[in-house]
């Protein structure tokens, strides 16, 4: 059933359309991402699923129910919403603000405090800062902070307006692969809006690229949308890297990953002609020994040279052919899900895989 | 000119009675809160609407503007000839003096208010009321007293003035003062009125303080912070 968008058209009083005619079939349990240039009316489009904006005409069914039939403060307590600067309320404890939909909905105080603390869990801080005011927390902080307060309608839908954008893009990255793992858990219908194609690409199960007018100009997972874009906006908008940001969807199961001689750090190596790749005691790559260096004594990490991004096992080969172009040794290192290195593959093998995959593995 | 203060003020005669210091500051105090009180019901809930829904915002800061360049003396007069009656007329003239301040105060919290906090309270599902005492007013309150206390600055001081048309209060001294060319009784006067306008403000500082939210001032101290770094 899912979010429907039904001839929906929004023009402002002044005369603006931000929306024009969108029809758009919104599945449950995935993310759905719309994406487009500043002002093609994404905004618009997400905040009439909450009626927070009212559609000029059209209708929109959540669940198969048009929303204009419910009272419009009840449908936003059960639909989690969430926003650019996150809209934390000054005043209030980070608990009081995530137990507001709990509150206004009844609950009793010590159930929505209790529920509250359970999901500043969920969105990884630390018990601690529940205490604190919004004032007090960085940025990437303040964003979890909203994602758990729209969490605790514990709704099935969540809106998200740019939550990211406002942070620097490493915080962002996290919150990124935060909220995807959060939804291999949870399993919301989410809608996200941003302006940024690797955020849209990186987090959509499908993609909904809007052009300025309002106007839908496709449809379709990810890979669809940067392999096959329906018309020159479309290539435009997902850039001219679009051929790599593909690689993100390819499963890199097939890449074999060869046996590379190490040496662990600590322990005394003999001489060798080839590359070798040293480990700590736990296994992990700590950098690389190039062909011919001779150590006195143990190796210690300071005689090594940097090792390059790695490649965990099972992830998109994007990383896989990251990780060989960003090693000094032309040998990408592959780690398993705890981080031990198990072997190396080269850029060449990669790029067999990718041959071999002409049309592309959609995940 | 400091003898003739010193004088006065040690001068017992001064401190008793139906024109001594205690019974004067009472009476410059009980106008001063009266008019406030009343000027408060008034303008808070007009500033309260106007600010909340963001209807009729240039008409109030207008009629804010046309009251503000009424000559208080002047409409004071106006209004005793009216009534006739000097308590009256004083203390219609102080409410309509203190209205603006306040009405001013309590429109510009509100608009002050983060867009984002706003729109996140009500896509939440927070009905208007909830909205305008549960986050609007909560994180307005240190402007909206600051306009408080300017209004009761400026009450302190017309009251005083006020007793051109027969108030009492502490302006009768610079008025009798005046009449008997008494220079340390004006002086006293205008110290008294000047110390009781700091007091009050002192005291509203404190209830402000106790007031605001300790999570507002966090983030008006951050801002602070911000804004100088
Ligand atoms: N309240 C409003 N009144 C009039 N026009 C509006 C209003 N809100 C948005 N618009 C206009 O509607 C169009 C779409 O706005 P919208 O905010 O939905 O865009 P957006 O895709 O979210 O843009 P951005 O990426 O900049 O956030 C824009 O031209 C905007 O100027
Ligand atoms: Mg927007």
């Amino acid at each position: 059933m899912g979010i429907e968008f039904r001839g929906i058209t929004k023009k402002y009083p002044d005369g603006t359309v931000a929306v024009d005619d969108l029809n758009l079939t919104i599945e449950d349990g995935t993310i759905t991402v719309l994406v487009g240039p500043s002002g093609c009316g994404k905004t618009t489009s997400l905040r009439m699923i909450n009626r927070m904006v009212e559609p000029t005409s059209g209708s929109i069914l959540l669940e198969g129910e048009d929303i204009r039939d419910s009272d419009a403060a009840l449908l936003r307590r059960g639909i989690g919403y969430v926003i650019q600067h996150a809209g934390l309320f000054p005043h209030r404890t980070v608990l009081s603000n995530i137990a507001t939909v709990p509150l206004l909905s009844g609950w009793d105080k010590n159930k929505a405090k209790k529920r509250a603390a359970e999901l500043l869990e969920v969105v990884g801080l630390p018990a601690e800062v529940g205490k604190r005011y919004p004032a007090q927390l960085s940025g990437g902080q303040q964003q979890r902070v909203g994602v758990a307060r729209a969490l605790a309608a514990d709704s099935p839908v969540l809106l998200m307006d740019e939550p990211f954008s406002a942070v620097d893009p490493v915080v962002r990255e996290g919150l990124q692969d935060e909220l995807l793992r959060l939804q291999s858990q949870l399993g919301k219908t989410i809608v996200f809006v941003t302006h940024d194609i690797d955020e849209a690409v990186r987090l959509g199960d499908r993609v909904a690229v809007l052009r300025v007018g309002g106007k839908l100009a496709q449809y379709g997972t990810p890979a669809e949308v940067l392999r096959q874009p329906v018309d020159d906006f479309v290539a435009g908008f997902v850039g001219k890297d679009r051929g790599y940001r593909g690689l993100s969807f390819l499963a890199a199961d097939d890449v074999l990953v060869e046996d590379v001689p190490t040496v662990r750090v600590g322990s005394k190596p003999e001489g060798s002609d080839g590359w070798r790749l040293a480990v700590n005691d736990a296994g992990e790559p700590r950098g690389w020994l190039a062909p011919g260096s001779v150590v006195d004594g143990e190796l210690v990490e300071g005689e090594l040279l940097a090792g390059g991004s790695l490649y965990q096992q099972g992830t998109p080969i994007r990383g896989a052919l990251d990780a060989a172009l960003s090693s000094p040794a032309s040998l990408g290192v592959v780690v398993d899900a705890d981080g031990k290195a198990i072997g190396v593959v080269t850029a060449r093998q990669v790029l067999d895989v990718i041959e071999n995959h002409p049309e592309g593995v959609a995940r | 000119m400091i003898g003739e203060i010193i004088d006065w003020f040690t001068n017992s005669a001064n401190w008793q009675g139906e024109d001594g210091v205690p019974t004067r500051v009472l009476q410059h105090l009980g106008y001063v809160l009266l008019s406030l009180v009343i000027a408060t019901v008034i303008a808070v809930p007009i500033g309260l609407y106007v600010g909340h829904t963001g209807r009729g915002g240039v008409l109030l800061v207008g009629s804010g503007n046309v009251i503000r360049a009424l000559p208080t003396l002047g409409l004071v007069t106006f209004l005793f000839l009216l009534f006739t009656d000097s308590d009256i007329a004083a203390i219609i003239g102080l409410v309509v003096l203190a209205i603006p301040p306040i009405l001013a105060g309590t429109y510009a919290g509100l608009q002050a208010v983060d867009r984002s906090v706003v729109d996140a309270a009500e896509g939440m599902g927070m009905r208007g009321g909830q909205r305008l005492w549960q986050i609007e007013v909560p994180i307005a309150l240190p402007i909206v007293l600051g306009g408080v206390r300017n209004a009761v600055l400026q009450l302190v001081a017309t009251a005083a003035v006020a007793a051109y048309v027969g108030l009492g209060g502490l302006g009768r001294y610079l008025l009798d003062g005046l009449a008997i060319l008494d220079y340390g009784e004006v002086a006293a006067g205008a110290i008294l009125t000047a110390l009781l306008a700091i007091v009050l403000d002192l005291v509203l500082a404190t209830v402000q303080r106790a007031l605001v939210p300790r999570g507002v001032r966090l983030a008006e101290a951050g801002a602070k912070k911000e804004v100088s770094a």
